[in-house]
């Protein structure tokens, strides 16, 4: 990781998200380049309504752009359709949501298992993963319950096996600690710091400004979809 | 992947509320009407024939009635048929023998309890009265029945017997003293069980002492015709036709009268059976029809309902078909389910119907288990369910990922 310059996964070409409401544009990402490269821990930061989510959906492919190119691994989403663009970032892409999105049909480790069922794995392969990953966030002996049946912090834990269900390369978290108290949001973005220092590329909305300072090493600080600044973390390995 | 779909679908089948299982309600109802009516099979048939004294399948039978004239209702009293009828139908080259038979209503009263019950007539010639037994094909279970000369007695259905309940809780047995319209009677027999409430339920008499309790004169209320062979039934018919039209004036077409040979009447039972059956099928096909806008229903709001799922599973890298599938293979389970509860409950219907006609006739008949119709009803009931669930889960499938989470 040290030595190569490390590869770009995703690539952002001057990107624009319009909303059409009766005769007004809603600008929500207007003109945004940038480059996710492996092994990043990337924070977009703004205020509220300043397009971080948009732009979140943008970079995982979860929204196609009304104008721009967006590359996944180097090729060009618009040329997918609706449908290999969901399996491809079934594979490559993990997300984690501020209201953890679990299914409450299903029991934890279903929800974990979700993911894989799409890549075509079987369902031995499943649960073999899916109980590691368990272990992982260390919710072993959470694994039969109903996601309504655990805290907050639990169910985010949770959302971070199923993010990780298919070994994808980037993990996109929309405001991951925003429904959690400090404590318990501490302990998720330690997952997240760990994920990152095994080599996941991590992709972070969130408007707290603690979080910014501890973990990522690039912050985009985004206003009325534009990208205001960017910094970069000084302590980072390649600066030493 | 598909067998992942199939226990999702079951899974979400499960934490479903009271309404959506309501809606099943139209698809049991048509599989049930549509399996009850196959496995009660022909026993509905007997059971009508039967209670209609079909047994015997050599006899005509001729009665008044028919087309019953013109003008407003009640204004035409039938001309009845008499014994003058009989004796020229038995003048007739095809015919060997007529008889009249009477049959009214009477008071009969026992162990001082008073019910209505049916009397009918027996003929005190021996080859006329052994004609009307093969018609009505009921031996003595006890005593014996109404012979040459049995003035002043009478034979009784096996219900005056059987259902001492009706009787003041003692039974009616040979040797016992009934009152018919406040005339006594000896009571020389009890018949065996035909099954038929008429015939279980009624008395038989000479027809001379019908005459005299009733006094109804030369009047019929049916003739019973035996024709020289079974071969001329049509044709018998067809004479005894062409001579009441003659002796009571009436042209072709406009007869008031009616001559049923066995085939005729069970041909009228058919068809009026086979009317029962197409309504039904069609209240079938319409209760099934609306269990298909239920479904319908039901999964669209349920696509509504779990916009946020969809929107979950399609970012966790779900494919628009898989979405479709999942929601598919949940609308043809939901179809399936109210089938099976359909196809099990009308097996029941079945099961229990043809115990009961068992019990009525004392008929030994099996509900007729169609496996492989069973089998088509449940497929049918599972491709409606699918049928149902395209256009949802079209809907489900289109939807935009991002707008979809936003629930
Ligand atoms: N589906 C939509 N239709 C219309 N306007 C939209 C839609 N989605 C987002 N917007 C608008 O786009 C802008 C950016 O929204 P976005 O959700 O990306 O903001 P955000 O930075 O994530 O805000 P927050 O911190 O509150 O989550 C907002 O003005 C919002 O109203
Ligand atoms: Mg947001």
């Amino acid at each position: 990781m040290e030595k190569k310059e490390n590869k770009v996964i995703i690539e952002l070409q001057n990107v624009h998200k319009y909303y059409y409401m009766g005769h007004s544009i809603v600008k929500a990402v207007d003109g945004v380049s940038l480059k996710i490269k492996e092994g990043d821990f990337v924070a977009i930061m703004g205020a509220s309504g300043s397009g971080k989510s948009t732009m979140l959906n943008l970079v995982g492919s979860l929204d196609v752009p009304t104008k721009g190119t967006i590359l996944l691994d180097g090729e060009d989403i618009s040329e997918l359709s609706e449908s290999d663009l969901s399996q491809i970032r079934g594979k490559k892409i993990g997300f984690i949501f501020q209201s953890f999105n679990l299914i409450n049909n299903l029991t934890a480790k279903e929800n974990v298992m979700i993911p894989m069922i799409f890549q075509g794995h079987d369902s031995e392969e499943r649960s073999f993963r899916a109980n590691k990953l368990m272990d992982l966030v260390e919710l072993s002996d959470r694994m039969h319950h109903s996601p309504n049946e655990l805290s907050g912090g639990q169910q985010q834990r949770v959302a971070i096996a199923r993010s990780l269900a298919n070994s994808p390369e980037v993990i996109l978290a929309d405001e991951p600690t925003g429904n959690l108290d400090s404590k318990t949001g501490a302990t998720v973005m330690d997952f997240l710091k760990d994920l990152n220092k095994k080599g996941k590329t991590i992709v972070m909305v969130t408007h707290d400004i603690k979080l910014v300072k501890d973990y990522p090493d690039i912050v985009y600080w985004l206003k009325d979809g534009k990208i205001e600044k960017i910094t970069k973390k000084t302590v980072k390995r390649r600066t030493q | 992947m598909i067998k992942d779909f199939f226990s999702l679908a079951l899974k979400n089948l499960k934490s479903r509320g009271i309404r959506s299982w309501l809606t099943l309600l139209g698809i049991f109802i048509g599989i049930t009407a549509v399996v009850s009516l196959i496995s009660l099979g022909n026993g509905l048939q007997l059971a009508v024939a039967s209670q209609m004294g079909l047994a015997s399948n050599e006899l005509i039978t001729v009665q008044a009635g028919g087309i019953t004239g013109y003008g407003p209702p009640g204004s035409t009293v039938v001309e009845p048929i008499t014994k003058g009828d009989a004796r020229a139908i038995e003048r007739l080259s095809s015919v060997e023998i007529a008889v009249r038979q009477n049959i009214k209503s009477a008071k009969v009263e026992f162990n001082d309890v008073v019910n209505f019950r049916y009397v009918g007539s027996v003929s005190n010639k021996e080859e006329e009265r052994d004609l009307m037994q093969t018609r009505a094909n009921a031996g003595p279970i006890m005593g014996k029945l109404v012979g040459e000369n049995d003035f002043g007695k009478v034979t009784l259905g096996y219900n005056f017997y059987d259902k001492s309940e009706e009787w003041g809780g003692e039974a009616i047995i040979p040797g016992d003293t009934i009152l018919i319209n406040d005339e006594r009677f000896e009571v020389i027999g009890i018949r065996e069980k035909v099954g038929s409430l008429i015939s279980d339920n009624a008395v038989s008499m000479l027809e001379e002492d019908m005459e005299d309790l009733f006094e109804y004169g030369n009047i019929a209320d049916l003739i019973i015709v035996k024709p020289k062979s079974e071969d001329l039934m049509d044709k018998t018919k067809a004479d005894i036709e062409k001579l009441l039209r003659q002796r009571r004036g009436v042209k072709e077409g406009e007869e008031n009268f009616e001559v049923s040979t066995p085939e005729s009447a069970l041909a009228t039972i058919n068809s009026v059976l086979e009317g029962v059956q197409i309504f039904i099928l069609i209240v079938a096909s319409i209760s099934i029809f609306i269990g298909l806008i239920g479904i319908i229903n039901t999964m669209t709001t349920s696509v509504m309902e779990r916009k946020k799922e969809i929107g979950i599973t399609k970012s966790v890298g779900a494919r628009n078909e898989h979405i479709f599938s999942q929601f598919f293979i949940e609308s043809s389970l939901l179809g399936l389910i109210g089938g099976l509860a359909g196809a099990i409950f009308g097996t029941f219907i079945g099961f229990a119907g043809t115990y009961g006609i068992n019990n009525l006739l004392g008929t030994e008949l099996v509900p007729n288990i169609d496996f492989v119709l069973i089998f088509l009803t449940l497929l049918g009931s599972f491709l409606i369910g699918g049928i149902a669930g395209i256009i949802p889960a079209m809907k489900a499938a289109k939807q935009n990922p991002v707008e979809a989470l936003r629930g």
